[in-house]
């Protein structure tokens, strides 16, 4: 047998907390000796780990890939592989493609496309409701066996409590996972960024806090009553932490993620209209940002991307006529080890927050253990890129690295043991 | 990472080159703007009201959103500086063929103009522009969403100082939907910078932004409240869709507890002058007997808005040749 041997890396591995400096050795997509030499066999290829650290690689719990219907914004290839570079092994894709993900015609052509890529695994999320108009049931089950690792109604919003409930029972029946992102949009529709002081001196409609609140608090009664299970996407306000404490003291099973961009930014970045930082859901203020984090330590919220690749007249118009979304992919690493170099985030809870707690939402069996499929990422804390415009691996033209130098790159990634970067 | 959304408007040495908004502009340059306007004042007197400043230049009225009275004064003001002005009315034109901003203002820019005055339904437009357009161009905003409307306030501050000697140590209040008011906004900023001893608004909590106290101004539900011992009274204009909105209940409630009836501008200083931005709704913001009365100064605001945007053209203008030259010099040098 022929091994790749990563040599003296800091394998950190919090499914099983480990984290010590040790050889791996790796042969046929798998991890087939961890801290010593398998007895036969040769040494094929060897990586220096020294400084580095080797861990399970990252999973994203939601990330919009563009294709199929986008195709001047981006394609599951440029996605897929600017994900890969900041150390993704696995994106969950959202739905809200064109055409909706709503049949498996559509599942069928995702997962093509993203083998033909070869670079992270797509795991594609299907549409809760057809044509994610929030009206009727979608052919849910199909959608699951056709490849969909859950079911999702991306921010679009359901017609009605009815409805959602519905929706809930009915995948309930078929032990479907659910994603929910909480948005009434009756108290959201008209607002482009928080409500606050930052948005009355820009004059910008704002989006409450009650808008996420509301709609959560619907959700989570729901999930109660219908035994669902159910993973709430997207979460942006400190009040919405406190809501999911409740619910999980009361008894429930209820995971959360929040978007990279709600850890980094404030409204305050939107001063001066920059649409750049026109996000949904919007970036609130600093007390929430505290208030996220905290939960990131503590082990209770996983850390989503909410990439969303624009093209330039996305972006290029005026705040409130601009698209929402950053395409974070490719500086989503470097974004958030600054987060750890400034100790906001543990090392720890943030290779969690990416790894372990995704792959406990979807179930996956995701660490690195002997025998199982190496899905790793080796990060060089101190190598230092430059993010050229012209170099971003994402089409989006609104990353906010673009032009920026900074600290921490994925040296080598490996899906299903081959090496993609 | 915070971006100071004046400093887009300012040359290096602090001259004004753009009109965005009152927000960050030095008492000393907003009140060059209204000596300039009132020196402007005494030339529209005259028999022969034009003056040379801006011969020779083009000014495009870029208007992505309808407004007939804003456009004419400042068609009127270009005409009188000597320029040649071109009305774009874009709100029927281009964008509805589906040209993005940005093809519109590539297209402006290709025949040679030098200022544009720019009306927009979103906040930031105006400043968008700016950042955008080639250098040379003067941007003036002529309201943009809910955000500013400069040359608007700045006509109200010429009008407290023409009327009450100045600005310093005066009460105002702005009455009325403060929500979706630009022209509010741009007041306060303007107001607390000239050095007024308060700035209050008064209107239910429906048409209050949230945390609008932190620009700068005492809040007040109740109008009888907010008009004890005013110098000046600011009404706004009151938007029919308001109603529908779930805003308000009704026009005529609204008129009961903040229309200006002769007997609630008693609670005002005797002195007191009443201003409104036009056009006026009769019997739902303001009481004909007090808009048409010795206090109110409604259309001697409408004579001053033509010498303000005269000043802020011509000193945009100036500032823009500044900046001009001295890049010219610069490229001499190399």
């Amino acid at each position: 047998m022929r091994y790749l041997h990563i040599e003296q890396a800091r394998l950190i591995d919090p499914s099983q907390n480990i984290d010590t400096v040790t050889d791996l050795y790796v042969a046929e997509g798998r991890i087939k000796a961890i801290g010593r030499k398998p007895e036969s066999g040769v040494v094929e290829e060897s990586i220096d780990g020294r400084g580095q650290w080797l861990i399970p690689g990252l999973i994203d719990l939601g990330g919009h890939l563009a294709e199929p219907g986008f195709a001047q914004k981006g394609a599951i290839a440029s996605e897929t592989y600017a994900a890969c570079s900041s150390g993704f092994t696995h994106v969950c894709a959202l739905p809200d493609t064109k055409p909706v993900v709503d049949n498996s015609a559509i599942v069928q052509q995702i997962l093509e496309k993203a083998q033909q890529a070869r670079f992270a695994h797509v795991l594609p999320l299907g549409a809760l409701t057809p044509d994610l108009a929030g009206e009727q049931i979608s052919s849910m089950a199909a959608l699951q066996e056709a490849g969909c690792v859950a079911l999702s109604n991306a921010r679009r919003p359901f017609k009605n409590s009815y409805v959602l409930r519905r929706v809930l029972e009915y995948a309930a029946t078929y032990d479907i996972l659910v994603f929910l992102a909480p948005d009434d949009v009756s108290l959201s529709a008209s607002g482009s960024m928080h409500e606050g002081p930052v948005a009355t001196r820009m004059g910008i409609p704002g989006i409450p806090r009650t808008a996420e609140t509301i709609a959560l608090a619907q959700m989570l009664l729901l999930i109660e009553q219908t035994g669902v299970r159910a993973h709430i996407s997207q979460i942006s306000c400190a009040r919405s932490l406190v809501m999911l404490r409740q619910a999980r003291e009361a008894g429930m099973s209820i995971t959360a993620d929040t978007p990279l961009a709600n850890l980094i930014y404030t409204d305050e970045s939107v001063t001066g209209y920059n649409s750049l930082y026109k996000v949904f859901p919007p970036l609130r203020t600093e007390v929430d940002r505290q208030a996220l984090l905290a939960a990131v330590n503590a082990g209770e919220l996983a850390i989503s991307s909410n990439h969303r690749p624009h093209d330039v007249a996305g972006k290029k118009t005026t705040f409130i006529d601009a698209e929402p979304g950053m395409s974070m992919f490719d500086g989503f690493l470097p974004l958030a080890m600054q987060l750890v170099d400034k100790g906001e985030l543990t090392e720890e809870a943030f290779i969690s927050a990416v790894s372990t707690v995704p792959a406990e939402v979807l179930g996956m069996e995701h660490g690195l253990k002997e025998g199982s499929l190496f899905n790793a990422a080796l990060i060089d804390p101190a190598q230092e890129r430059c993010f050229r415009r012209s170099h971003l691996l994402s089409q989006g033209r609104n990353s906010p690295v673009a032009g920026m130098t900074l600290k921490g790159a994925a040296s080598a990634v490996f899906v299903d043991g081959r090496r993609v970067i | 990472m915070i971006i100071n959304p004046c400093n887009v408007q300012l040359t290096a040495d602090g001259r004004l080159k753009h009109f965005l908004t009152t927000e960050g502009l030095s008492k000393a340059l907003l009140t060059e703007i209204l000596d300039t306007a009132d020196s402007f004042i005494s030339t529209q007197e005259r028999e022969i009201k034009k003056v040379p400043l801006l011969r020779g230049k083009t000014v495009v009225n870029l208007f992505f959103e309808n407004s007939t009275r804003t456009r004419s004064t400042f068609e009127l003001a270009a005409k009188r500086l000597s320029a040649d002005i071109l009305n774009l009315d874009i709100a029927r034109s281009a964008t509805s063929k589906g040209e993005t901003l940005m093809d519109t203002l590539w297209n402006l820019e290709a025949m040679y103009s030098d200022v544009f005055v720019v009306r927009h339904a979103d906040s930031g437009a105006a400043h968008f522009i700016a950042e955008q357009v080639t250098p040379n161009v003067a941007i003036i905003n002529a309201g943009d969403g809910r955000h500013a409307h400069p040359t608007q306030a700045m006509l109200d501050m010429l009008t407290i100082r023409r009327h009450k000697g100045s600005i310093e140590g005066k009460v105002v209040a702005v009455v009325g939907d403060i929500l979706h008011s630009r022209v509010a906004r741009s007041q306060i900023h303007a107001l607390n910078t000239l050095g007024a001893a308060e700035v209050r608004v008064i209107g239910p909590r429906t048409l209050l932004p949230r945390d609008i106290g932190g620009l700068g101004c005492k809040v007040f539900y109740k109008l009888e409240d907010g008009l004890k011992d005013c110098d000046v009274v600011i009404m706004l204009r009151l938007q029919k869709e308001r109603m529908q909105d779930a805003l308000l209940p009704s026009g005529s409630e609204f008129y009961k507890r903040y229309g200006l009836t002769v007997d609630k501008l008693k609670l005002a200083k005797p002195d007191a002058i009443v201003m409104h931005p036009g056009p006026i709704n009769r019997g739902v913001e303001i009481e004909s007997t007090v808009a048409d009365g010795a206090q109110s100064v409604i259309l001697n605001q409408v004579s001053y808005g033509i010498a303000v945007r005269m000043a802020v053209m011509a000193m945009a203008m100036s500032g823009q040749q500044q900046e001009r030259n001295e890049r010219a010099q610069a490229q001499g040098e190399l």
